[in-house]
């Protein structure tokens, strides 16, 4: 009745406006999804143009050369980068993980909701006061400063990460699953390790290898904690050199072999957190995958 | 609780479509006055009912008048859900499984469940879910080649060991909707339970599906308890030796299947049956 009341004419006019307006939003759309990745690309092309032709195998090989002298790689670096990185995994990530099932299999708790905000808060701190926090807990106490505080800095930032994504991941495996442990005759602790945690495992092994990428990348923690180290030291109570830390230094000074080397070194941490990302990307398709894939 | 175990016969080979009801009717569990609570909603209201051993008893009843509550709360799994509580025995072989110091989780491993859709573990093999029930405690685990003939004797006892016996390795995730419930149903009998607790085991399958399980059931008959909750009456009908009816929480009847579809004493059952509502 309605239709047969419009004139026929504006109706076909208002279908082609439709679809005029349709093609134009997707353009919009589709040029801020290129914007969107522009970054990341242009990013990559010029690091690759500055810092490629520095790398080589002294690079990861031997240590910094004295100002004035050419060549020379970061080792110390990466070596401590690998190091920050593993005190930092072997603190968020249990932390993290256990935390996360906490607030997954007791999500109304009064506990659990606290922690869950608390949680938020510490996600959105500027990392910098994480740094704060472990100069304040680890340095100011011992009187110098040391790859543990870096480490430690490192790993606080992490905990969150990981037991938002942990709990996101737990609450994904369905409650069948759990009651089917349950009426086998499962505690409830091995109901909760062996079968939820089990289940949710790729997942939180992606999101676990996207706080490592994240964490691998951090600068502003490790200035008064790591705090640099311009020689070979891999203990974790001095100093410790790290590639975002060297690459702050190289990059401020005023010398051309240590801007191309703060290229490369740029070069390199980014290669790390794509292959970290990567990697992350694999163990979700991978094939035995619970509730991941 | 172990003497059940033990007292157990080893899987039967049942001589299917023997119809009538095994002569014994000992009960194996005894529901006495028996109360399911969530929070201030009783969802099983003073239900008093025994369970024949070895026989299939069917619970029906419309949508949400708590045969699933009651199944739940004969082996402990009621309580699992928060503010859930339960008031009155239940006798397994004479002992209260709510008495002080019964262990739920022991109580777990005697009595097996089957849920309405299949629950098969996505990161365990279809060898491994079928062992699944016999690593639940960490004392008195089987040896592995114990526990391979067990697999074998659970899978060829729900049917399924001729379609997986080559691929026991391959993800449970990979087999199909009602092989994947014949799973569920070799995983629960691999301890050998003495119960067997079905929660409208048939109600996401196809008719063939659904008819392989309601076999399964058959040949259960005799040497487990089974008790079947389902919506369906036809299947009442055909796999079950009692049937009880239960409305808004209440068991209204309980008795033979043949007798309760056709003879029902109480009005209300026979509004249900006859389909005047539900």
């Amino acid at each position: 009745m309605i239709s047969r009341a419009r004139p026929p004419v504006p109706r076909r006019r208002s279908v082609a406006r439709r679809r005029a307006t349709n093609v134009v939003m997707i353009a919009l759309m589709a040029l801020a999804a290129v914007f969107a990745t522009l970054p990341l690309i242009l990013l990559l092309i010029h690091l690759l143009r500055e810092g490629a032709s520095s790398i080589d195998l002294a690079f990861f090989t031997q240590m910094p050369k004295p100002v004035g002298e050419t060549g020379g790689g970061m080792a110390n670096a990466i070596v401590g980068t690998l190091i920050l990185v593993s005190i930092a995994a072997s603190i968020g990530l249990p932390v993290g993980m256990g935390a996360g099932l906490y607030l997954a299999e007791q999500r109304g708790a009064r506990l659990a909701t606290s922690v869950r905000f608390l949680s938020d808060v510490l996600n959105g701190m500027p990392s910098i006061v994480m740094g704060i926090f472990a100069w304040h807990f680890l340095v100011r106490p011992v009187g110098h400063f040391s790859a543990l505080a870096g480490g430690v800095a490192l790993g606080a930032m992490m905990i969150p990460l990981v037991t938002r994504a942990t709990e996101e991941m737990v609450r994904t495996v369905p409650t069948a699953l759990r009651e089917a442990a349950l009426a086998l005759g499962y505690p409830r602790w091995r109901t909760s390790v062996a079968i939820v945690l089990r289940t949710a495992l790729p997942g939180i092994v992606t999101a676990a290898l996207v706080a490592i990428a994240r964490i691998a990348g951090e600068t502003a923690p490790l200035l008064f904690t790591a705090f640099g180290n311009h020689f070979w030291s891999t203990s974790i109570d001095q100093p410790i050199a790290s590639l975002p830390h060297q690459i702050y230094t190289y990059a401020k000074s005023p010398y051309d072999d240590w801007h191309r080397l703060a290229w490369a070194g740029a070069l390199v941490l980014i290669a790390l957190v794509l292959v970290i990302s990567l990697l992350a990307r694999f163990v979700t398709r991978s094939k035995h995958g619970g509730v991941g894939d | 609780m172990t003497d059940v175990v033990t007292r157990l016969k080893p899987p039967p080979v049942v001589q299917a479509s023997t119809r009538e009801a095994p002569h014994e009717s000992r009960p194996r569990i005894v529901v006495r006055n028996l109360d399911a609570l969530f929070g201030t909603h009783r969802a099983v209201r003073d239900v008093t009912i025994d369970f024949p051993d070895g026989q299939v008893t069917a619970i029906i009843g419309p949508s949400g008048c708590g045969k699933s509550t009651l199944l739940r709360c004969l082996n402990r799994m009621h309580e699992t859900v928060p503010l859930a509580r339960v008031n009155g025995e239940v006798l397994l072989d004479g002992k209260d499984l709510y008495a002080r110091g019964v262990n739920p989780i022991e109580v777990r491993r005697h009595i097996g469940v089957v849920f309405q859709r299949p629950t098969p573990f996505p990161t365990m093999s279809i060898r491994d879910n079928v062992a699944a029930g016999l690593r639940a405690g960490t004392r008195d685990r089987p040896s592995r080649k114990r526990e391979d003939e067990i697999v074998e004797e659970s899978l060829r006892w729900a049917g399924l060991w001729e379609e997986v016996r080559d691929r026991l390795r391959d993800s449970a995730t990979a087999l199909s909707g009602g092989q994947q419930q014949r799973l569920c149903i070799a995983r629960a009998l691999a301890t050998r339970p003495s119960v067997i607790l079905l929660d409208e085991p048939t109600a996401s399958l196809d008719p063939l599906s659904t008819q392989k399980v309601e076999e399964l059931v058959h040949t259960l008959r005799g040497s487990v308890t089974v008790i079947i909750v389902t919506h369906n009456m036809q299947q009442a009908a055909r796999v079950s030796d009692r049937t009880a009816f239960m409305l808004l929480g209440e068991l209204v009847e309980t008795g033979p299947t043949t007798g309760l579809f056709t003879t029902p004493r109480d009005s209300r059952t026979e509004d249900y049956i006859t389909g005047r509502f539900g």
